[in-house]
């Protein structure tokens, strides 16, 4: 299943752009011609010479296989904008400023939403789990980008607490010490707060579902008959049972957690790999785009194996060679 | 009191009323609306949304809308309702043209996807063996892939984008999860009594899945609408925000990328990017509200029924 989602993602990443009228090298050139003022007779000349570079001459079975060799290979291109730079580069230099805020704020809004959604669900909680429910599931609905300008808006210039934009201070250098972690920290609470508060009841609702049809079950009778406390009973009896498919949730999420925030970065022209997304497609750089649709797609596909291989650890009952024993 | 508490929760709860007499079908949804008062207010919401969106061009004058047809930064007053951008539109006129488009591209691509989805999910679920095995992988493979990866790659690579080649390329990939709730129904359907009679009767293939199954599957096919449309239009407005979205159409989601595009928000222009988000999250919080009520509309029934 993995390497098929990965193999499709790849082949998709090859085709649709050769499917597609136009030729995309040309347009580039002519488009820097226009700009710099070169003859035709030079581009025609220059069109060719890039198609030997890239082998667009060859049959396209002959490009498919050297497209798959490259990308196995690591060798992703170069970026078009900023030529000597590799795409693998691009790549690089975004992919921990998102891991780090996509991850915190996943995790984050999966212990939050789902206490709340146990809360939900079970009898004799406060009246204010209820009342602050009813917001949380509300904002659930809005895209997270949308709820980032809202925050932006509030918090960054009619009060202006938080920096408004990007990863760390203008003309500040990023490098391994503890003032970049706290200029990223900084800079990530906003970003980081839109898309928790936008997720928190997506989990809620899950869990509420979860906890209600637990809730039923003959051992939350036993565990009250017993004279458990209250406390006790919905944590280790609740709980602890509803979680199993939230956590097969949250690994999906954790899957998606790449392409998860892409216009939240945008908006806080925060450097991830949503960000340079956004800036390759207006400077039509190509390369970049493609490298990282396909990094979106082949991360999915790994944690997705990654998953498989963990998930007799959270779940003993799918543990292989149980039932041999 | 633990056992007391303990046995209230094992009493039989009660279901709702199920009247003797059939009444008819208004009273019928005037009943249902009644007791989903979700429902009722996604309904009412959308219903408001719709008519903005209908009488809107009606009554505004578009014109207005047009670059330069106003004076450019107007704070909203009674001239412009709503302000003016910095190239002289006419924030008001905007939003009216920009509703019905956003919701004609939710439409479309949620009646496409959902159509697609049916008949998929049909096929695969009635007849099973090598036709369950390909659609079912095809939806998997599909739904891993992100959405957001192939539409930008659909769009970067597409000469000149409008409104409905926009609608087009979100429906190619809002298939997937109408395929699996109804393939996973009509398996469902299809061990029921009524449908081995008509079977008995001589009836087979796609004739007894397009007359006897397709329409017990209506109130689910409603259910997934909703969800459908919305999660079309929030594919949409996310492709619009990168850029990607018809650069000469007016849309919500290209309102928010020209606002952002023009730094409005740095800028402190909130009535520019205000009225297009309010909409946007008016609408989708109508579409929850909507789709979870008739969630619990349907599922109720299915309970009483049972």
């Amino acid at each position: 299943m993995t390497l098929l989602v990965a193999f499709l993602a790849i082949t998709i990443n090859f085709l649709i752009p050769r499917a597609m009228p136009g030729d995309p090298i040309e347009q580039q050139l002519s488009q820097l011609s226009a700009t710099s003022g070169g003859n035709v007779g030079d581009i025609q000349a220059m069109v060719k010479a890039y198609r030997e570079r890239f082998g667009l001459d060859k049959p396209l079975w002959r490009q498919y296989l050297n497209y798959l060799s490259d990308v196995a290979r690591g060798d992703w291109g170069y970026s078009l904008t900023n030529y000597p730079e590799r795409v693998s580069d691009v790549l690089r230099a975004g992919l921990p400023w998102t891991l780090a805020l996509l991850g915190t704020a996943t995790l984050l809004s999966f212990s939050i939403g789902t206490l709340l959604g146990g809360l939900l669900a079970w009898p004799g909680s406060s009246r204010w789990v209820h009342v602050l429910g009813v917001p949380v599931i509300l904002l659930s609905a809005v895209p997270y980008f949308i709820l980032g300008i809202l925050l932006m808006f509030a918090f960054a210039l009619s009060f202006p607490l938080l920096p408004v934009a990007g990863g760390y201070p203008f003309g500040f250098t990023p490098a391994w010490n503890w003032a970049t972690v706290g200029y990223m920290a900084l800079h990530a609470v906003l970003p980081a707060m839109s898309i928790i508060l936008a997720s928190i009841g997506t989990w809620a609702i899950a869990m509420r579902g979860m906890v209600i049809s637990v809730r039923g079950e003959d051992y939350i009778l036993l565990a009250e008959a017993k004279g458990l406390s209250a406390r006790r009973v919905f944590l280790a009896y609740g709980l602890r049972n509803a979680l199993l498919p939230q956590l097969t949730h949250l690994a999906l999420t954790l899957s998606h957690i790449v392409s998860g925030a892409i216009l939240v970065e945008v908006i806080f022209a925060y450097p991830g790999i949503g960000y340079r997304l956004y800036q390759a497609i207006h400077a039509k750089d190509y390369f970049v785009i493609q490298g990282i649709v396909l990094l979106l797609s082949v991360s999915i596909a790994f944690t997705m194996l990654l998953m498989d291989l963990l998930y007799p650890l959270i779940d003993p009952r799918i543990r292989p060679g149980r039932q041999n024993k | 009191m633990p056992t007391r508490a303990a046995l209230q929760r094992i009493l039989p709860r009660r279901g709702v009323a199920v009247s003797r007499e059939t009444p008819g079908t208004w009273r019928r949804a005037g009943a249902a609306m009644a007791s989903e008062p979700m429902l009722a207010s996604g309904l009412l919401l959308l219903l408001l949304v719709g008519l903005f969106a209908m009488l809107g061009p009606l009554v505004i004058n578009t014109e207005l809308a047009q670059i330069g047809a106003a004076p450019p930064r107007q704070r909203p007053g009674a001239e412009h309702w709503l302000g003016t951008d910095v190239q002289g539109r006419d924030i008001f006129a905007a939003l009216v043209l920009a509703t019905p488009q956003t919701l004609k591209i939710g439409l479309f691509a949620g009646v496409m996807g959902l159509g697609l989805g049916c008949i998929l999910g049909l096929l695969a679920g009635y007849f099973g063996g090598w036709t369950d095995t390909v659609v079912r992988t095809l939806a998997d493979v599909v739904m891993t892939i992100p959405g957001i990866a192939v539409l930008v790659l659909v769009a970067t690579n597409v000469r000149s984008m409008t409104v409905a080649l926009m609608a087009v390329i979100v429906a190619g990939l809002a298939w997937m999860y109408p395929t699996r709730t109804i393939r996973a129904q009509t398996l469902s359907m299809r061990e029921r009594p009524y449908v081995d009679i008509a079977r008995l009767n001589g009836m087979g293939g796609l004739q007894l899945v397009f007359t006897e199954i397709f329409p017990n599957l209506l109130p689910y096919i409603a259910a997934s609408f909703v969800t459908a449309v919305s999660s079309a239009m929030l594919a949409t407005i996310g492709l619009e925000a990168l850029g990607l979205g018809p650069q000469n159409e007016f849309t919500l989601g290209m309102m928010i990328f020209w606002a952002q595009y023009y730094g409005a928000i740095l800028r402190n222009l909130w009535w520019w990017w205000l009225p297009p988000v309010a909409m946007m999250a008016l609408i989708f919080i109508a579409l929850l509200l909507t789709s979870t009520g008739m969630d619990r509309l349907v599922n109720r029934r299915l309970r009483v029924e049972a």
